[in-house]
């Protein structure tokens, strides 16, 4: 079953100003309870995207449904919302509270849940993202990773059945990157929760169940990250890259070694390069 | 002849004296000469960011000294006006910082504060225009029309446009898709080429900083745990991993490589490198 799809999806933010269509005829379905990743250059529109997945932004042209709700239906909007939450780049912008569990009960509390069900929502949402020590904290004295995961507690809290990311590890540093995707997969895998991660860091896509790659408004491939990695020419000319295990692999195809594409992981790299040179 | 920057034993520590008291950075040595391209890595609240504040007395070490050409950086207001403009500091998405009408009066504000007349003002302005990639036509328009990518070269023209002999970057190419990196860093390279000044750069990217610094510090702690060429940094891969950082993606494949007993080098981090060693691999197996 779909949790979201689009149907001949247009936008543009300004019709008066020329710039043309940011989103053009998009067609795409997300399967409830996959992990979908992203991945685009700046201005491809998959931030556009992202924001029809919660009626943020609607379609200038076509439709985009939430587990069957058309977004532009304004009576559905509450309901959409609860079922879809975002994630966006900046954690210090998603902040509103002096306390991580004041922070985190803001969005149960706005829609309306009974006070003694938004104890229970916090502590099991902080629980989720491994926060749950830090409920008595500022926090602004949090690291960014930390901080994101607070972000992530509170979007939980209102029991969404997809979560979609915006880039939510671009302000990190390496750790504060993987534990924030250790808690996004976990989130997917345990509580069956539909992931879509908008990125262009190319190794967040490598343990995705589904990998779409968006150019100038349009998806320019779509499938697990082992059929879509291997198109290293059509990535590349699009402003991409490759992880480095598959630039190493084509750059031993190209001389003329017979090393698959589609080994993704350090590990599947080195046993690979084991194969052919050990 | 003194080195261009000198650290002695810089300590810094914040709120010091109140129960918020954190030590930032401890003992720190560190030496930069005329050319290099050195790379700081480390995770957040490493001290990394702390640490280039010192290099143009914007914040005052706790104790320690911070020489320039030899001479402290504090000795005298004077002194803190020419550091200024001598270090230039391009900060983390320095593009929230633009402010001026036009991209022209934005990255003239530096030299403008330096007193220098009119024509070399323009003149400066257009340089630093060209380092950055920045077509000269949008020097008129309003910097907050620009796109992102376009915001962050006029943020680092800006600096450039006071033709520092060091230039510190913090993060340059956080938050750009890969082709958005590429072009910053071509650029970045380019004017150090050019003006052959020195460059320090800030990132937590081992893979992008890898490619062209000529030095590495790594910082943990408030320490510098590592300084060296990068191929010696990459050869410490355990440890790396162990204060939070990620080596890159090529040096982690040859180190199970070497786990598995194949001989290929240590410190290897490029695609390039390690074609060298696996085909080497090969040849050498054809004589042997």
């Amino acid at each position: 079953m779909n949790i979201i799809r689009t149907e001949k999806l247009d936008f543009e933010y300004d019709a008066e100003s020329g710039r043309g269509l940011v989103l053009k005829e998009l067609d795409l379905e997300i399967e409830e309870g996959s992990f979908v990743a992203i991945l685009g250059h700046n201005g491809s529109g998959k931030s556009t995207l992202a924001k029809h997945m919660n009626a943020i932004l609607l379609p200038t042209g076509g439709k985009v449904f939430v587990s069957g709700m058309d977004t532009s239906d304004e009576e559905r909007l509450l309901e959409i919302r609860r079922t879809v939450g975002m994630v966006f780049q900046n954690p210090d912008n998603q902040i509103v509270a002096n306390v991580v569990e004041d922070d985190v009960a803001f969005g149960p509390e706005n829609i309306g849940i009974p006070t003694a069900e938004i104890r229970t929502r916090v502590d099991e949402a902080l629980k989720a993202v491994g926060m749950y020590e830090y409920r008595n904290h500022a926090p602004h004295l949090l690291s960014g990773g930390q901080k994101q995961r607070v972000a992530i507690a509170g979007i939980i809290a209102m029991r969404p059945r997809c979560i979609v990311l915006d880039e939510p590890t671009a302000m990190l540093d390496p750790s504060g990157r993987r534990e924030v995707l250790d808690t996004v997969h976990r989130l997917n895998r345990e509580n069956g929760i539909t992931v879509v991660l908008i990125t262009h860091h190319m190794d967040e896509c490598i343990d995705a169940d589904r990998l779409i790659v968006m150019a100038d408004g349009a998806i320019i491939a779509d499938g697990s990250p082992r059929e879509v990695f291997p198109q290293v020419e059509l990535l590349r000319d699009t402003g991409m890259d490759v992880p480095a295990t598959v630039g190493l692999a084509w750059e031993l195809r190209k001389a003329g070694y017979d090393m698959p594409l589609d080994a993704l992981s350090a590990e599947e790299c080195a046993e690979a390069l084991y194969r052919v040179f050990g | 002849m003194a080195p261009l920057l000198e650290i002695r034993k810089l300590t810094h520590i914040y709120s010091q004296g109140t129960p918020f008291e954190h030590v930032a950075l401890k003992d720190v040595d560190f030496v930069a000469e005329k050319g290099e391209f050195i790379g700081i890595i480390g995770h957040t609240g490493s001290g990394k960011s702390t640490f280039v504040q010192h290099l143009n007395a914007l914040l005052k070490p706790t104790s320690g000294t911070v020489l320039l050409d030899g001479e402290a950086v504090f000795s005298s207001p004077q002194r803190i006006r020419q550091v200024r403009s001598r270090v230039g500091l391009v900060f983390q998405y320095p593009e929230y910082q633009l402010f001026e009408e036009t991209v022209r009066a934005d990255i003239a504000y530096g030299p403008k504060n330096m007193k220098l007349d009119k024509e070399e003002i323009e003149q400066r302005v257009l340089e630093a225009a060209d380092f950055v990639g920045l077509d000269p036509e949008l020097l008129d328009k309003s910097p907050f029309d620009l796109s992102g990518g376009q915001k962050r070269r006029a943020a680092i023209a800006g600096v450039i446009a006071m033709r520092p002999d060091i230039l510190v970057l913090d993060e340059p190419t956080a938050g750009l898709d890969p082709r958005g990196r590429e072009e910053i860093i071509a650029n970045i390279r380019r004017y150090h080429a050019r003006v052959n000044g020195t460059v320090i750069y800030i990132t937590h990217s081992m893979e992008d900083i890898a490619r062209f610094a000529s030095r590495l510090a790594v910082f943990c702690e408030g320490r510098i745990v590592m300084d060296g060429v990068p191929g010696e940094i990459f050869r410490h891969v355990e440890e790396l991993e162990r204060i939070g950082l990620t080596v890159p993606g090529i040096t982690k494949v040859m180190a199970l490589l070497r786990a598995r007993g194949l001989p290929v080098p240590e410190g290897i981090y490029t695609i390039h490198q390690a074609m060298d060693a696996l085909l080497g691999l090969k040849g050498g197996g054809e004589n042997a």
